[in-house]
């Protein structure tokens, strides 16, 4: 629930102390908040739930980015011997769904746990166990499917596991088991985050943030919720299916009984085409945020770029279809699903024009933030680009399953989703850890990604067009073509240029380590910000803000430091310090935040643990479902938040509130 | 319980929508539920006529005993809305009352389908006897799964209310209930139409 101000006499900003154990509740205790380990393992905050979830996806990305090496590695020459065939396959489709649903996603609804609060002016999340449970089902599942590689092999059927590959004739292995009951599990995390971020988004927005004040990042993640909340039941009915499939008898997807492999397809495809958007938009609305700031101007055309947002959001449930060009649909629904790809484009072009036209005219700052984000509109247009092509059906037909697509889908995520993603590392490290990364390690950084990415994936287009398949494991002299269109030059190139990327993905973990050993440390407001996740101190506050400001504006940050003069021009009227002492100088009296509990992790601890017992065995799987019951029972008759009776010692005689103050 | 009321009111007073975090929450949560019997109902529609060498759906289905069955699980919305009535006035012999009452017809319910399921067993229809048994099954079975979790969380709060630990305003979350209750009835009325009224 939600988070309880008490109006008091004082003035003095103050928290209610953290609650102690109390045997009355449940059979656990409520935990203390001391500090170390314990602080957040047991921990509700958005803010220290938001830096888990960003450890643990960056954790994933250096796991698949070295599945990606050893990818081109084995490509570099011809007649590979670097992985096998039944190695090489695992190998891509674990580097799939690593980066999709291990890296990409949780960054994003790590970056959205931790920025959503404070941009719309709250202190919390609308449910904060909920939202502890979110992050540890997502790193148990994340631990989960990946165990499979210590256990016999891990799902080698390619991220989209169609039928028959995913059948256990082609695939003997528990691989597949492992990826379908773990992605389960990170699914339910992505459920329960999203009824948890749009409740916080509808629900809990300071006074005057309407809708249309929202910053662009809140808004397009909000998008991405709803994306999210209605496209993953429909992969967790697939992986059902599959499960039942593999692990039960039936025969959904095998032919030979009679079965439509196409079922998989439709069902995978609409919850994967939704997640398309669900990766790129996120980084949109990082560079939406990132754009005005650097440009020194107000983001062009802010209505354009919130409802082509939503537009995607709409759109992007009728383009599933173009997925499967090549599978015999029919010319109807091949004529439809072209069209309406074409279509989503246009919301899509919209926002280039916006960015463009937010630079145009702006004075410029070059930081290695708006490095990143310009490199995301470049790329991603070029990304953008070769994905029309692809809604041309009988073009499509042509590219399905060469190393066009795989060039196509590279500049969109990685160009796009990743360089954004990157853009608000630079940009929100301060916020999040008080110091200012290096932005000449910075810059280096931005410029071996881009130079590497360029020299990966720009050749598969080439790749792709002379007919090398997206999943072949190795290639030999005789076949490659000779001049310009040989395959070798080109696959050399690539792997090459994997070796670049990996190195500036280096350079950016040497920055880390750098900055949190002897980084400058970063004064309020380094980059002249506007919203109001940069109106509160760098870490910002356990409660993020002593008062809840009320908002007027869109971009309220930048109006209550600058307003217009005589002539109309912006004028600086006040620094950030001012702004931010005039919120302490009216700070709310006692703030009372939810209390951590034991019951997320333990609720979380039951699903791989049962997931476990489905593949192995039924016992193992009982205990599972009793650590889930119990957690769940705890969980009901746990209050959110400590009622004041549970809070030790009781201080001030009658009212029994312990007051911490804010140091 | 004072504290938990002023919780709760303070809640629902400073939410942006006016409805509180809980309900609003809720209603997301049966939004993603509809897909998710969205897919499974399109997979059995898919797969109803696929019956190989096993038997058709017209051979099996007892339609007398599953309207009865379904009678029942309509009535235990009445009675949850007359629970959730008597939980908002405060009166609370009421709310148990119903609450129990619905958990009854549920279990009614649900008892109802272990002895279908039994029988069609018996007739030679097992889960993988064929594409329409195995998404029958699936299909039918994630909404008993889900009537099954409606009732014990029905009795698990009227468990907790007795030792009167329900954190948060009560009547609220007996409200909550309610609605996943209605839902899956909902959910009910759309299956039982397209599995046993529609010929194949």
């Amino acid at each position: 629930m939600a988070i309880i101000e008490r109006p008091s006499v004082t003035t003095t900003p103050a928290v209610i102390a953290p609650a102690t154990p109390s045997s009355s509740l449940g059979t656990l205790r409520r935990p203390v908040t001391t500090g170390g380990w314990k602080a957040w393992l047991f921990t509700v905050d958005h803010k220290k739930l938001g830096i888990m979830y960003m450890a643990t996806a960056l954790f994933f990305f250096i796991v698949g980015g070295l599945e990606a090496v050893l990818i081109r590695l084995q490509l570099a020459a011809p007649n590979g011997k670097v992985l096998n065939a039944d190695l090489y396959n695992q190998m891509f489709t674990m580097h799939a769904t690593t980066m999709v649903f291990l890296f990409v996603m949780p960054m994003a609804a790590g970056l959205a746990n931790y920025f959503i609060p404070l941009q719309i002016g709250a202190r919390d999340v609308a449910f904060p166990r909920i939202n502890a449970f979110s992050f540890w089902a997502l790193l148990f599942g994340g631990i989960f499917i990946n165990l499979s590689w210590f256990l016999g092999g891990a799902a080698d059927g390619g991220w989209f596991m169609y039928a028959p590959n995913s059948g256990p004739v082609f695939s003997p292995s528990h691989g597949i088991d492992f990826w379908a009951l773990g992605l389960q599990i990170t699914g339910i995390s992505s459920l329960a985050g999203a009824v948890n971020l749009i409740t916080t988004v509808l629900n809990m927005r300071a006074p005057g943030m309407k809708l249309m004040r929202m910053p662009v990042f809140t808004w397009l993640q909000l998008v991405v919720q709803f994306l999210l909340l209605f496209a993953v039941p429909v992969i967790t009915v697939a992986l059902f299916l599959l499960s039942f499939q593999r692990n039960f008898g039936a025969t959904f997807f095998d032919v030979a009984a009679g079965a439509d492999p196409l079922l998989w397809q439709h069902l995978f495809w609409i919850f994967g085409h939704p997640e398309v958007y669900i990766l790129i938009l996120p980084s949109f609305g990082i560079i939406s945020e990132v754009l005005p700031v650097f440009a020194r101007k107000p983001l062009f055309g802010y209505p354009f770029v919130v409802f082509s947002g939503a537009a995607i959001g709409f759109v992007g449930w009728g383009v599933w279809a173009h997925h499967m060009f090549a599978s015999g649909l029919g010319p109807v629904s091949v004529a439809v699903f072209s069209i309406a790809t074409m279509a989503i484009a246009v919301p899509t072009g919209v926002k280039i024009v916006n960015w463009t036209l937010t630079l145009w005219g702006g004075k410029l700052v070059y930081t290695a933030a708006m490095k990143f984000a310009i490199g995301l509109i470049v790329l991603f247009t070029i990304g953008g680009l070769s994905g029309v092509t692809h809604s041309v059906a009988p073009s499509d037909t042509q590219q399905t399953d060469t190393y066009y697509i795989v060039a196509h889908f590279h500049y969109v995520l990685f160009g796009g989703a990743i360089f954004g993603l990157f853009s608000g590392f630079y940009y929100w490290w301060p916020k999040v850890f008080g110091k200012l990364l290096n932005e000449r390690l910075g810059s280096w950084n931005f410029w071996f990604m881009v130079i590497g990415m360029n020299m990966t994936f720009g050749p598969m287009h080439i790749l792709g067009l002379q007919g090398q398949p997206r999943r072949m494991y190795q290639w030999t002299e005789a076949r490659a073509g000779e001049g310009f269109f040989n395959l070798g030059f080109w696959n050399l190139i690539a792997s090459i240029g994997s070796l670049v990327l990996t190195f500036g993905i280096l350079l950016f973990l040497i920055n880390v380590v750098i900055t949190t050993r002897k980084g400058q440390v970063a004064p309020l407001d380094p980059w002249n910000a506007r919203s109001l996740e940069w109106m509160t101190s760098n870490p910002p506050k356990e409660h993020n803000f002593d008062s809840i400001p009320t908002v007027h504006h869109l971009d309220e940050f930048f109006h209550r430091k600058y307003q217009e003069d005589a002539n109309g021009v912006m004028q600086q009227v006040k620094t950030a310090e001012e702004v931010l002492k005039e919120l302490e100088d009216n700070a709310d009296a006692h703030i009372h935040m939810p209390s951590p509990s034991y019951w997320p992790i333990v609720l979380a601890l039951g699903m791989p643990v049962l997931a476990f017992g489905v593949i192995y065995s039924i016992p193992v799987a009982i205990f599972g479902a009793v650590v889930i019951l119990f957690g769940a029972y705890g969980w009901a008759i746990e209050p959110s938040t400590a009622p004041d009776d549970d809070i030790d010692p009781p201080t001030e005689s009658g009212t029994s509130m312990g007051v911490a103050h804010v140091s | 319980m004072s504290a938990d009321h002023a919780v709760a009111s303070h809640d629902t007073h400073t939410t942006s929508t006016g409805l509180s975090n809980v309900k609003l929450g809720m209603w997301l949560f049966l939004g993603s539920e509809c897909l998710l019997f969205g897919g499974l109902i399109s997979t059995y529609m898919l797969y109803r006529g696929r019956v190989g060498t096993g038997p058709t759906p017209m051979q099996v289905f007892d339609i007398p005993f599953t309207s009865v069955s379904s009678f029942v699980l309509l009535m235990s919305s009445l009675t949850m809305v007359l629970g959730v009535s008597a939980a908002h006035k405060g009166d609370d012999r009421n709310t148990y009352l119903w609450v129990a009452v619905t958990a009854l017809l549920g279990a009614t319910f649900v008892g109802g389908q272990v002895y279908e399921f039994t029988a069609f067993y018996n007739e030679g229809m097992g889960f993988t006897t064929s594409l329409f048994t195995s998404s029958f099954y699936v299909l039918t079975g994630f909404h008993g799964v889900h009537v099954t979790v409606g009732i014990i969380m029905l009795m698990s709060t009227l468990g907790i209310m007795k030792r009167s630990k329900v954190p948060g305003s009560k009547s609220e979350t007996i409200e909550m209930l309610g609605l996943y209750w209605h839902f899956v009835d909902i959910v009910w009325i759309i299956i039982f139409t397209l599995i046993y009224l529609i010929p194949v």
